[in-house]
């Protein structure tokens, strides 16, 4: 088979807000062109985990080869990468994106631009795209298709008169849209076979039967099987094993030419050692220059891990081994906490990444977990000119050390319906943020706010949307570190600090975060014998406190004759109990007490 | 029967021989009975409206006693308990022939307590005079209240009136008598439990047994209280009450020498010290509980709760015994410190420590000591304080975990 020549390529890729569509066009776009027949078509093919068909949201980048015979008679490849959709995944959607030259912007006809498009078409515009406007919905009857082209274009300033309006779930509209696929996105520039190999790594995943695949994008020259290849990031070298085209099944080709998008499968370990945006080149033969823009995946937002059951920590050791094969950006280390004994500490690409590995591990390595207070990287300039990286507020230093602190910031992008302005305002007044703009598109208000991003991993996004109704949509991209007054605030239970609820926070907002705080542990700490101060404080300063009630009355009247079985069975029962306790100094704190005591809100 | 029907000494308080201070082995006979389930109650009664075939329980009751003799070997009672349901249902004859088959059985000496729990009824008090020609020497009445309302809240067949008579009656037959009342009822204040117990005590002799109201599982109370429908005092005014109760008593020279149990010095009930000392006890009837230190070490035993599934099991093996378990040391010294605990003498320290094999100069002790939890009464001896008394059951599984 030869390769398919450049101007019958078409490398593309779908932006969208959540729930705007993109994974059920992409299946039709599948199915149309008959890529799977109708039986292998599960609801969303390309979204494989659960967690992602579920929440209706892309982790791993996917990508399809479609053949589809145009109605100037010709027949083309057009390559669908699907991307991760969120900011969390920032990175790979830049990247994944940098593999397309096009994008089909989907947007829900009668619910309109929200923040992640926003996002995402930025991204793809950063990505010098041909973006192409999908009005999807259109058959709803809340659909006002005229309205929402009307906000396309002021928002984004697309041109939006020629968008293709469609029903991806009715099946209207989708020739139109394969259609503009050929007619308007660029074919892939590049060179010939005969240069030397450049190819991007978008993307890789671990397979059971066949290893690591990694998803590649052809620059220019040649990828073939028995290639020794080089990749230049990490300096590694292997032999080309299989090469092919995904279908969305794996179909093995004899090579890949420029503009084409594949996988490869070449002896590689782990998904660790391959990483996203490096360049694939032929070792003896390598190409003058490496793609510009490559970082490995840097991990934003840490917590710390720990199993309820201090018997399934080797579980939880193994698991978490499982999945990092699959995702390289997600980074574990042991911990011990005097609290919650031993864990792991865990680093994640943002919130939503904190919570997708949680889950997984919770339901596909059934384990119960605990999971400490989300904290984000500090940067410590010492006072003897180290600069010390904190993630875990246990590890602070002394501060007398410490010269100044600084956190990192995040530029975010809220819209919302005009009724919950006011409310969503002096939330991110709350959390410390500062606004940098505030514009109406229609009736929807869309503001930028500067805030820190310590802020935002405590229950901000939860927040917004309760307070909106779920209508507020957000977005964010850290912007750098800034010098904060952050303080390291420690709880203490009947004089003891207890390492797992210690937390770095803003001065001005410690007070109250430790008042509500020691109110939730006043709830969920049992009365003991003796009364229990709980504290607040920072440094040697008390500045919240609750004391919990010496327990009045716990004694059985009645003896039930001679019955001590019975006594004693009870007896056991309170000894479980206890068990299930972490006994910290002479309380005993119940493991649903630090779950429920980190979920603050305010 | 010679000894019970001697009328020499019937109504001298020195007829019961004094406490020993030892554990003692005392005989616990179930008559599983009532006129009426009390909605409070969670024991093992019953109610049969086609009357009773007294002589078929008499029969199974000495079958069972002689297979336990089996099982204990030759030894000599300190008590022997009627409990219930309510024994007061039982003919004199009644308790008279199991009386008989008991001292068949084992050497009971003369002036051992034996007491009978009985109803303030006016039928059941009828036949005072017979339990105590049958041998019976002390009496334990549930009165739980002394007043009509609270009497029919709480289900009882008896009135004020009857009570009265019946403690009066009580007094002048037998040489010790007790009474129960249950407090932090529904809707009771401090103020007025304190009168009320003020006129108990005027009416007692020398015991009295006050419990709090508990609200057991599957009982017609806990049904009320889930719904709503029953509102007991909170753990605030429950510790108040308890407070308030024990300081009434102690004033009236009765202070508690177990939680709910209030006594002249040397009045205690030796029976139940047999309990609370964990010593030995033979459980006989239906659903009666034992312990038993056997050459297999010390054994739990419980028999068929049902009445009459028991006589068919003792028809068919010489016994009701359903259970019969050998007990752990951890165990032994887990229903030691439950016990031993709730007796203001407290717990022989050499003994929970060979049991549990752990030794109390833990960190936990300590502690509980320092916040007035428990004490030492010399080098071998621990009790509750009135403030861990009040905690008992957390005290306990502090030390017992």
């Amino acid at each position: 088979m030869t390769n398919t020549p450049l101007s019958h390529i078409r490398n593309f890729s779908i932006v969208a807000h959540i729930d705007h569509g993109k994974s059920t066009l992409a299946d039709r776009l599948i199915q149309t062109c008959g890529g799977l027949a109708e039986r292998e078509m599960s609801k969303q093919v390309l979204d494989s985990m659960d967690i992602e068909k579920e929440r209706g949201i892309t982790i791993k980048a996917q990508t399809v080869r479609l053949h589809y015979t145009a109605k100037d008679g010709e027949l083309y490849v057009l390559n669908l990468i699907d991307t991760p959709g969120h900011v969390d995944f920032a990175y790979e959607v830049s990247r994944s994106l940098r593999a397309c030259e096009g994008s089909l912007l989907v947007v829900d006809a009668s619910q309109g631009v929200e923040a992640q498009t926003l996002a995402n078409v930025y991204a793809a515009l950063d990505a010098d795209h041909e973006i192409v406007p999908v009005l999807n919905k259109i058959d709803l009857p809340a659909a006002e298709p005229d309205r929402i082209k009307e906000q396309i274009e002021e928002v984004i300033g697309l041109d939006a008169s020629d968008a293709v309006m469609i029903s991806a779930k009715s099946g209207i509209g989708i020739p139109d849209v394969l259609e503009a696929i050929v007619t308007r996105l660029p074919a892939p520039k590049g060179g010939t076979v005969k240069d030397p190999l450049k190819a991007m790594l978008v993307d890789s995943w671990y397979d059971t039967y066949l290893g690591v695949i990694v998803l590649v994008r052809v620059i220019n020259g040649e990828m073939k099987k028995g290639q020794q290849i080089r990749l230049m990031g990490t300096d590694a070298r292997y032999t080309v094993e299989r090469i092919g085209v995904i279908t969305p099944k794996l179909v093995i080709m004899d090579s890949l030419g420029p503009g084409e998008i594949g996988f490869i499968t070449a002896s590689i370990k782990e998904v660790a050692d391959t990483r996203v945006g490096d360049t694939i080149t032929e070792d003896k033969r390598p190409t003058a220059e490496a793609l510009p823009g490559f970082k490995p995946a840097q991990p934003v937002v840490f917590c710390g891990l720990f199993p309820v059951d201090a018997a399934d920590f080797e579980e939880l050791r193994a698991a978490m081994g499982k999945l990092r094969l699959n995702d390289a950006s997600f980074s574990f280390e042991m911990e011990t906490s005097a609290a919650l004994g031993f864990g792991f500490r865990c680093g994640f690409l943002g919130l939503l990444h904190l919570e997708i590995i949680q889950e997984r591990l919770e339901r596909e390595f059934n384990l119960d977990l605990i999971a400490t207070a989300p904290s984000v990287i500090y940067r410590l300039n010492m006072t003897n000119g180290d600069v010390i990286e904190l993630h875990n507020p246990a590890d602070m230093p002394d501060v007398v050390k410490i010269r100044n602190i600084e956190e990192p910031w995040i530029k975010a992008t809220i819209l919302t319906p005009d009724e919950h302005l006011g409310t969503i305002l002096k939330l991110c007044q709350d959390r410390r943020g500062i606004q940098t703009d505030l514009s109406y598109v229609g009736k929807r208000a869309m503001m930028t706010y500067a805030l820190p991003l310590n802020e935002v991993v405590f229950d901000f996004y939860d927040r917004l949307k309760s307070i909106s109704k779920g209508y507020a949509s957000f977005d964010y991209q850290i912007t750098g570190h800034e010098e904060g007054d952050l303080v390291r605030m420690s709880i203490l239970v009947n004089d003891e600090p207890v390492d797992a609820l210690s937390m770095l926070v803003h001065r001005s907002a410690a007070e109250k975060r430790g008042r509500v705080m020691c109110e939730k542990l006043k709830e969920l700490i049992p009365r003991h014998m003796f009364k229990i101060p709980i504290q607040a404080a920072i440094g040697g300063k008390v500045v919240a406190r609750e004391t919990i009630s010496a327990m009045r009355k716990d004694v059985t009247a009645k003896c039930y004759g001679g019955d001590a079985t019975r006594k004693r069975k009870l007896l056991d029962k309170q000894k479980a109990g206890k068990k299930r306790m972490r006994q910290f100094g002479k309380v005993d704190i119940p493991q649903e007490a630090f779950i429920e005591a980190l979920k603050i809100s305010d | 029967m010679n000894q019970a029907l001697h009328p020499s000494g019937i109504t001298a308080p020195g007829s019961i021989l004094p406490d020993t201070g030892k554990p003692g082995f005392g005989i616990y006979l179930h008559w599983p009975f009532c006129a009426a389930k009390c909605p409070y109650c969670d024991f093992n009664s019953h109610v049969r409206h086609t009357g009773i075939d007294q002589q078929a329980y008499i029969d199974a009751f000495r079958k069972e006693i002689g297979a336990m003799r089996t099982l204990t070997g030759p030894r000599v009672v300190t008590s022997i308990f009627f409990g219930g349901g309510t024994p007061s249902l039982m003919a004199p004859a009644t308790v008279g022939a199991i009386l008989d088959a008991v001292r068949e059985a084992w050497a009971v000496p003369d002036g051992i307590e034996i007491t009978l729990e009985a109803n303030p009824s006016s039928v059941e008090a009828e036949r005072f005079r017979g339990y105590r020609q049958a041998g019976v020497n002390r009496v334990s009445m549930g009165v739980q209240a002394l007043n009509d309302p609270d009497l029919k809240r709480l289900g009882r067949l008896h009135n004020r009136a009857d009570a009265l008579k019946a403690i009066g009656l009580a007094r002048d037959i037998f040489p010790r008598m007790s009474f129960d009342l249950i407090y932090a009822r529904p809707d009771q204040t401090a103020q007025a439990w304190a009168a009320e117990l003020e006129e108990a005590i005027s009416l007692a002799a020398d015991h009295l047994s006050l419990y709090q109201l508990t609200i057991e599982e599957g009982t017609p109370f806990h049904g009320l209280y889930k719904a709503g429908k029953l509102i007991v005092p909170d753990g605030e005014l429950s510790a108040e009450l308890y407070e308030l109760t024990r300081q009434v008593c102690t004033s009236h020279g009765l202070p508690a020498y177990e939680v709910s149990n209030h006594a002249r010095p040397g009045a205690e009930s030796r029976h139940n010290l047999t309990y609370w000392r964990y010593g030995d006890y033979a459980g006989i009837g239906p659903g009666a509980h034992g312990r038993l230190t056997t050459g297999a070490g010390k054994i739990a035993t419980a028999t068929e709760r049902h009445p009459e599934s028991w006589l068919k099991l003792v028809a068919e093996q010489g016994h009701g015994m359903t259970e019969s378990t050998a007990l752990s040391a951890a165990e032994q010294a887990d229903e030691l410190l439950l016990m031993g605990l709730r007796l203001r003498e407290g717990i022989d320290l050499r003994r929970w420590q060979l049991l549990s094999g752990r030794s109390l100069e833990s960190e936990r002790t300590g502690f509980l000591i320092e916040h007035g939890m428990i004490e030492e009464m010399g080098p071998d001896r621990i009790r509750c304080t009135p403030a861990g008394m009040l905690l008992l059951d957390a005290v306990v599984a502090d030390l017992a975990t």
